[in-house]
């Protein structure tokens, strides 16, 4: 028993001597790199976020504008979601009739022809490419990550800040209008757009989605910043002579922004979610423009006979979110300045190390 | 307290009116009401809309008529509530008091057990921080959280629903189950019970070797096609939980716990013979919910009566041991009916349905075939919506634990000797529940919303269904009721959140 106790303290000690050489003469923003880096489901996530990105923009091709005025940047893809090309009929694999099967065939031995094939992820029931719709629908997810991203978190932002910095009545009256926002059902801001603004594609959607998804962030930042002003660094620099600005800026936020972009992430997996949800219900991205959320609404009913119809918005949308909100899972990690790492045996080996050679100094 | 209370309600009806106003005249903006019949061939068209711009005020421009309506809302301060009438003339009222009671159903369930499961496998996650089990339950809330619920719900039907029908035709697992399965359970329970390399393969072994037996030889005796338990299951089963809240509440040691949670029992085993010769057509819910309130009573008072200290404990062991008895004795009950209705006409040997929220032919029969037919047919639906809340319980228990772990009291809690399992459950549980308590007080607060993607998925005609075609036709009264209503209580539920909180937590003032 006694023995144990002695290696655990032992134990202890190593580990804080561990830290402390870790955290030793590195800035804020060094000590959380190197923390996210560390972390490697958000280091998978986020290499493959940018992965899926460049992909699905280089393929797809850019589209903005309206529909009377495209601005459009081909991809690479050789189809795109109105081209209609000619049903493929085959058989499956027990002997059904299969309509527009997936040409993709990865493994060398089964015996198809090897490779991606003209419709990798197969046809619709009329004839359109599977693939180019969903990768149309997937750049539309990303397209509401980043508008609702930039707008949500801007609003959130900004409204919590004043509102936790300032108190009393500007944070009252701030606080009651967000939670009249969050009494706001979406799927009426999504009905409202897809009425009046359905030709104009997700842009006007995802801005909208923006302007009413800040609530939450809003609430968090104010809480944040009502506990961050009453501490000792924002007296000591009120008492310099700092301005209500520069202490909001230079002071406060920078510390607030480990609650930011987490609640951030948050947002953008939501956001995600929220837009295929409302285009499943028939209230978000309108035809013919399609997103990975009509696409699953259209073909959920022939999962049967055509299941990759089903399965490949779903990969998309579950892939987008889950990295998203690993990035933010490492992101938290990183600005956590509580957050205890396990140390792991390969630590204590560099740690023994270290110690060994500065002995044989 | 009084004072803030009534401030708070004050502002929750300013905010009411705001959100109200703006809901109705957006909506309003939206889409015209007469849009579909102006494009109709109607000989009438002419008639029908001038009688439905009559019947909905449409003549009054939309902020304007916002105060109509409001005028029919205020009635209530008289007696008087008037929501409206919907486009095809039907009251409003009576339209959302048909959708109540069918949302109420349907989300209940599944926040309760998504709150239970996920605050007990959070606070696990956290005791073990860092172990296979709290990695393992990170990435499967994350998946979770990340899923589409209309996605997962396809996939519920295709292969929960109709794969076990089609299971049920023969009744007989097939080999690659009774290989897959008993795998499945094993990482499960090793995962679950922790500990190194080595213990990890012990109970990964005893748990797939026993899975494998039982499943041989449920399949031996045609179990799932006549399921039952028996008083010997329910009584062991039931002995089983007792003894594990006995040992969570008051330490495994601990004799006069187990005691409590025993006699409970076998009151229960007593109970069971009569219980199950009370005729079905006894029973209805009130009655049931009535017996259950008795019987956690019951079980209370035989608990207390072992009682020498820690009365409350034991009283707790005592009422949650009779409840769980009292559960497995209606399963049991219910698989004893199993067989009967699976293979009657209405069921036709598919149990499992993916639509609707009851089947119409059950009305007939006694309390017990509709207390299957709803349970199966809330099966899909609740698994749906607590896969995806689950998550966010999961989480936020553990963060919350791990950061109560991280307090001074509870170093002094360990420093002054207590064991590992009062320090988790006495002290650092209850006050991470606080945070919690907000949580779960403001999603209560939701549900009567509705999951309203859950809900048109399996066609239950709740409070979601009815929101979106009011939105997809254009009908502003029922739109504008459901609102009111929902959001309403979104607002005395965030009251109550808050109300809770300065309760539970001594440092929060509430007024400041």
């Amino acid at each position: 028993m006694a023995k144990k106790d002695k290696s655990l303290e032992a134990g202890a000690a190593e580990a804080n001597s561990i830290e402390m050489r870790e955290t030793a003469g590195l800035s804020q923003g060094q000590l959380v790199r190197k923390r996210f880096f560390r972390h490697r489901g958000a280091m998978i996530s986020m290499i493959y976020l940018v992965f899926i990105v460049l992909f699905l923009f280089t393929a797809g091709g850019i589209h903005l504008g309206t529909k009377n005025a495209p601005f459009t940047i081909p991809g690479w893809w050789h189809w795109t979601i109105n081209d209609l090309t000619e049903v493929a009929y085959g058989t499956g694999d027990k002997g059904q009739l299969t309509v527009g099967a997936p040409t993709m065939n990865l493994n060398p031995f089964a015996g198809k022809a090897f490779g991606i094939g003209d419709h990798p992820f197969g046809q619709d029931t009329i004839g359109h490419d599977y693939f180019a719709l969903v990768i149309r629908g997937a750049q539309q997810s990303i397209m509401v990550l980043l508008v609702v991203g930039f707008i949500g978190g801007l609003i959130g932002t900004v409204l919590g800040a004043i509102s936790g910095f300032f108190g009393k009545f500007i944070d009252a009256v701030l606080m009651r209008f967000t939670d009249l926002i969050i009494t706001i059902p979406t799927v009426i801001i999504g009905s409202v757009i897809g009425m009046r603004l359905g030709n104009l594609g997700v842009f006007p959607l995802a801005l909208f989605l923006g302007f009413f998804a800040w609530t939450g962030l809003a609430r968090l930042v104010r809480g944040d910043f009502l506990t961050l002003r009453e501490r000792e660094f924002v007296d000591a620099a009120r008492v310099a002579g700092a301005s209500n600005n520069r202490i909001i800026f230079k002071h406060i936020l920078p510390n607030a922004m480990g609650v930011i972009i987490v609640s951030i992430t948050l947002l953008l997996s939501g956001a995600i979610l929220l837009e295929t949800a409302l285009s499943y219900v028939g209230f978000g991205v309108q035809s013919p423009d399609v997103s990975l959320g009509t696409l699953i609404s259209t073909y959920q009913d022939s999962f049967q006979a055509s299941p990759w119809l089903f399965w490949w918005p779903g990969f998309f949308i579950i892939s987008i979110a889950l990295s998203v909100n690993f990035i933010g899972d490492g992101l938290r990690d990183a600005f956590d300045p509580r957050q205890k790492r396990k140390i792991t045996r390969k630590d204590i080996a560099a740690a023994h190390k270290v110690e060994k050679a500065a002995k044989a100094d | 307290m009084l004072a803030f209370i009534g401030r708070r309600i004050a502002i929750s009806f300013l905010i009411l009116f705001g959100s109200s106003f703006l809901v109705y005249n957006m909506e309003a903006i939206a889409g015209d009401p007469l849009a579909g019949l102006a494009e109709s061939n109607a000989e009438n068209k002419v008639y029908l809309i001038q009688r439905l711009t009559a019947q909905l005020q449409l003549d009054v421009p939309p902020p304007a008529r916002y105060f109509l309506w409001l005028k029919g809302i205020a009635g209530i301060f008289v007696g008087n509530l008037d929501f409206g009438k919907t486009r095809s003339g039907g009251e409003v009222l009576d339209l959302i008091s048909a959708a109540v009671p069918i949302t109420l159903r349907l989300v209940t369930a599944a926040t309760f057990l998504a709150i239970i499961l996920g605050v007990s496998i959070g606070v696990l996650s956290a005791i073990r921080q860092y172990s296979r089990l709290d990695y393992t339950m990170t990435f499967i809330s994350f998946l979770f959280f990340s899923l589409p619920v209309f996605w997962i719900a396809v996939l519920l039907k295709q292969y929960l629903a109709i794969g076990f029908n089609d299971f049920l035709a023969d009744g007989k697992i097939s080999t690659t189950y009774l290989i897959a399965i008993p795998i499945l359970f094993g990482v499960i329970a090793a995962t679950f019970i922790g500990g190194g390399r080595k213990r990890f393969w012990i109970s990964f072994g005893i748990a797939v070797s026993s899975s494998g037996l039982v499943m041989q030889l449920l399949n031996a005796i045609s179990w799932f096609q006549k399921p039952g338990l028996g008083i010997v299951l329910v009584v062991l089963f039931s002995a089983g939980l007792g003894i594990t809240v006995a040992g969570l509440t008051m330490g495994f040691d601990n004799k006069v716990g187990r005691y409590a949670a025993l006699s409970v029992v076998a009151l229960g085993a007593i109970i069971y013979v009569p219980f199950n010769m009370v005729p079905g057509s006894w029973l209805n819910l009130p009655i049931m919910l009535g017996m259950a309130v008795v019987t956690a009573f019951i079980g209370g008072v035989i608990g207390r009566f072992w009682a020498k200290e820690d009365r409350g404990a034991l009283t707790r062991i005592g009422a949650i041991t009779a409840v769980i008895t009292a559960l497995f004795t209606i399963l049991d009950k219910l698989m004893q009916i199993w067989n009967p209705y699976v293979n009657s006409d209405a069921i036709g040997g598919r149990p499992l349905p993916t639509i609707s929220a009851g089947n119409d032919l059950m009305t007939s029969h006694n309390y017990w075939w509709q207390l299957l037919d709803v349970l199966l047919h809330l099966l899909l639906p609740t698994l749906g919506i607590m896969l995806i809340s689950f998550a966010g319980y999961v989480r936020y228990a553990r963060s919350s634990l791990l950061e109560v772990m991280n307090m001074d009291y509870i170093r002094t809690a360990r420093a002054k000797g207590l064991t590992e399992r009062t320090v988790v459950v006495r002290h650092a549980l209850r006050n991470a529940m606080i945070p919690l308590t907000t949580l779960i007080a403001f999603d209560l607060s939701g549900l009567i919303g509705g999951a309203f993607i859950t809900e048109s998925i399996y066609g239950w005609k709740g409070m979601g269904t009815v929101f979106l075609s009011a939105v997809g036709n254009q009908d502003l009264n029922l739109l504008m009721g459901v609102f009111f209503l929902t959001s309403f209580l979104a607002l005395m539920g965030n009251l109550l959140a808050d109300i809770t909180y300065s309760a539970l937590d001594p440092r929060i003032r509430m007024g400041k």
